[in-house]
């Protein structure tokens, strides 16, 4: 079948992966890290690692949006939904993230509040529609490939006049994030935390190039002299991805380089980036879990849209709330640590009974590496 | 006859009537619930009786019984509906075991105002797949819950059978040089309801599997009567089953994920949902552990009859103190195949 076939095909993989195993300069170390959870999860599912040399390292990044949303901003809604009585409706990662003292979305419904999972924003505005004397709030998350959609639901709810139904965002932008990361292992290898610090390249998101383009990736290049390459989701997407950026190192480019063509232009796509801008503005500042307060890495939304604002419809007090001690999810999410060196990691964190976000997640990278790879533990 | 001297005044009207809290009253218009809806469709001695329990000759031997109680929504799905699917899934829990099922047990949670044309769907339906089956529900029992108070109707079977002299089937029985075999392709069940569900509802070619798997195991057993193990991989879908009889046997496994069969619109809709086929619920299939040098004679077994066409080796028992259960993916990579942890598709059966 197109589009699943032969994006997995097991003898192109191994010929990608000979291809590796033959450019990689032996005495070199390659620390590539895949920003993406949705990498993440094509690594550790098809076992990739299996099949690359020694000295190639993937290193997992923040690149899921329920892990790094912060427990503070979730308490709020769960917070929400106990005072106000609306109905809250969300994707269905969303609702065992841990927030304040280890509350979920899942037991607040299980308290009696009305949590709603769904698979599109869409469906929450039917709600809301067939419900009228019940407000309806959409709990907006994740990149940039999720912000458009919400941005039409925006727009739609408005020329409906629909009084019932506001959208809670926490949409956030994958640029300032990478920025952060690669500042911050900059600093670390400098610092000669050697181990886990330096990066020699970056594997680029997929799904979020279509809709931003490859152009915003080129302060990679230009500010952090480091090779990124966008690549889709699929299994031979990444492995070509990880010979195309070791062809870079060895050749001592550092270029955005799309392997991601049959979906990514240089400019994305104009018509969702208007339809966000026309509904979404910047935060000057917003709260990552992992990576703290970062500048311009956020939507709100606009002031004309304020009656489909949940922050402005309703009182929703900004919570700190402290992720559990033991947890190194702040860690894993910077790719400083593997999930395996986290403490807890498989012990009394587990995905039945998660204490951080990468837990919980299929493209968190703890769970990732729990369901599919925890077997290499027990060779060690 | 004079209609006033009739026990029930007027006929049951099962295209426009609905349950009513009477119907589980235990007065005449349960009694007039039984006899025209569940015995005109089950009819056999034993419920002619109308006892509370039905009297059933047994010889020596080791007897089997199983319990599974059914709340898949929607009630009517691609392929079957709750009623086929509650005969099916206690008649394959005992074939399991090695047994040859004998006699059904059907308990009916209905809910007040469930149209009586549905639930005369589903007990045909039952009927039809009890015939079949040649498994007869011998006694059963009604109960009415208040509307809002249930989700239509709730069917709970209960199955006994007799295991043949010789075969000695267990979860705990695999051991390290087994083969595992399955008897079809995965997830057609799972993803046949998921598809009708209300918020998703697509348009989709898949119908499930659901099918009564005695006449299956009764013909591995007549070849390979020293097979270790059996298991239908329902909820939980292979990749549970596998952890469990991994767990119960304290081995571990070594699947090759190039051999597991999945068909096309399965593997396309659940790539759509991001979910795993090895996951998925089945109704339909068998998982199979047997010593290397049976194999062959149950892969043919299987293939041989109607239901495990297409039967496939899919790998192998290992010792594993950890008890893992690990794949080798299409690109020769390594992954485990663990448990399933939380509920991504809830009431699929």
């Amino acid at each position: 079948m197109k589009y699943l076939d032969e994006f997995r095909d097991g003898r192109v993989a191994q010929g990608l992966a000979a291809r590796i195993c033959h450019e990689v300069e032996p005495g070199r170390d390659y620390a590539l890290m895949e920003f993406c959870g949705g990498h993440t999860h094509a690594i550790c599912r098809y076992g990739i690692e299996d099949l690359l040399p020694g000295n190639v390292r993937l290193i997992h990044g923040p690149g899921c949006p329920v892990c790094v949303l912060p427990s503070g901003r979730l308490q709020s809604a769960i917070d929400l939904i106990e005072r106000e009585r609306v109905i809250l409706c969300s994707y269905g990662d969303l609702l065992r993230i841990p927030g304040a003292q280890g509350d979920t979305l899942l037991k607040a419904k299980a308290r009696g509040a009305e949590v709603r999972m769904v698979y599109s924003i869409s469906d929450a505005l039917d709600i809301a529609r067939a419900q009228p004397d019940r407000q309806v709030v959409f709990f907006a998350i994740g990149f940039e490939t999720t912000t458009p959609p919400t941005a039409v639901v925006i727009l739609q709810a408005q020329r409906e006049e629909l009084p019932n139904f506001s959208v809670y965002c926490n949409h956030v932008l994958t640029p300032p994030a990478l920025r952060a990361i690669l500042a911050d292992h900059r600093s670390a290898s400098g610092a000669g935390i050697k181990s886990n610090g330096a990066l020699d390249g970056c594997i680029g998101p997929a799904h979020v190039s279509t809709i931003i383009g490859s152009a915003p990736y080129q302060f990679v290049a230009t500010d952090h002299q480091q090779p990124l390459v966008i690549a889709g989701f699929e299994p031979l997407d990444v492995l070509q991805a990880i010979l195309l950026l070791i062809r870079q190192i060895n050749a001592g480019e550092a270029r955005v380089e799309n392997e991601y063509t049959r979906a990514v232009t240089p400019e994305g796509n104009r018509k969702a980036q208007r339809l966000v801008a026309e509904v979404f503005a910047l935060r000057p500042s917003f709260e990552w879990r992992g990576l703290g307060e970062l500048p311009d890495s956020a939507l709100a939304i606009r002031p004309e849209f304020a009656e489909w604002d949940a922050e402005r419809r309703f009182t929703m007090p900004i919570i700190q709330a402290a992720d559990h001690k033991a947890c190194a999810c702040a860690e894993v999410l910077r790719g400083i640590k593997r999930p395996q060196d986290c403490k807890v990691f498989g012990t009394v964190c587990t995905p039945d009974h998660p204490l951080g976000s990468c837990m919980v997640s299929a493209e968190g990278a703890c769970a990732a590496h729990y369901h599919y790879g925890r077997f290499r533990q027990a060779a060690t | 006859m004079n209609p006033t001297l009739q026990r029930f005044a007027h006929k049951l009207d099962l295209k426009h009537g609905c349950i009513e809290l009477t119907h589980g009253g235990g007065g005449r218009a349960m009694a007039q619930l039984i006899e025209e809806l569940f015995l005109a469709a089950f009819d056999n001695d034993w419920l002619r009786a109308q006892d509370d329990c039905a009297r059933l000759p047994v010889c020596g031997g080791r007897l089997v019984m199983a319990t599974d109680s059914h709340v898949v929504s929607p009630l009517f799905f691609p392929g079957g509906d709750i009623g086929c699917l509650s005969v099916h899934g206690t008649i394959n829990d005992v074939a399991m075991a090695g047994a040859q099922p004998l006699y059904l047990a059907a308990t009916f949670i209905l809910e007040e105002g469930f149209p009586l044309a549905d639930l005369k769907k589903i007990v045909d339906s039952m009927a039809e797949a009890s015939r079949l089956a040649g498994v007869p529900i011998v006694t059963g029992d009604t109960k009415v819950v208040e509307r809002g108070k249930g989700d239509g109707v709730f069917i709970t079977t209960t199955g006994v059978g007799m295991i043949p002299p010789g075969v000695d089937i267990s979860a705990s029985r695999a051991k390290p040089g087994d083969v595992i075999v399955i008897s079809g392709a995965l997830g057609d069940h799972g993803m046949a309801v998921l598809s009708q569900r209300e918020n998703l509802s697509f348009e989709s070619p898949i119908v499930s599997d659901t099918a009564a798997l005695h006449g299956l195991v009764a013909a591995i057993i007549q070849v390979a009567p020293g097979i270790h193990c059996l298991r239908d991989p329902t909820r939980g879908g292979l990749g549970s089953a596998l952890n469990e009889i991994a767990q119960q046997s304290g081995v571990g496994m070594r699947l090759r994920e190039a051999a597991i069969p999945v068909h096309e619109p399965v593997r396309a809709l659940c790539e759509f949902l991001g979910l795993d086929p090895l996951y998925v619920a089945n109704e339909g299939k068998l998982l199979a552990i047997c010593p290397a040098e049976l194999a062959e004679t149950v892969l043919a077994a299987l293939r041989d009859h109607p239901l495990g066409r297409e039967a496939a080796i899919i790998g192998t028992v290992v010792e594993d103190r950890h008890s893992f259960v690990e794949m080798e993916t299409i690109f020769g990579g390594r992954r485990l195949v663990d448990w399933l942890s939380g509920e991504p598709l809830p009431r699929i059966c």
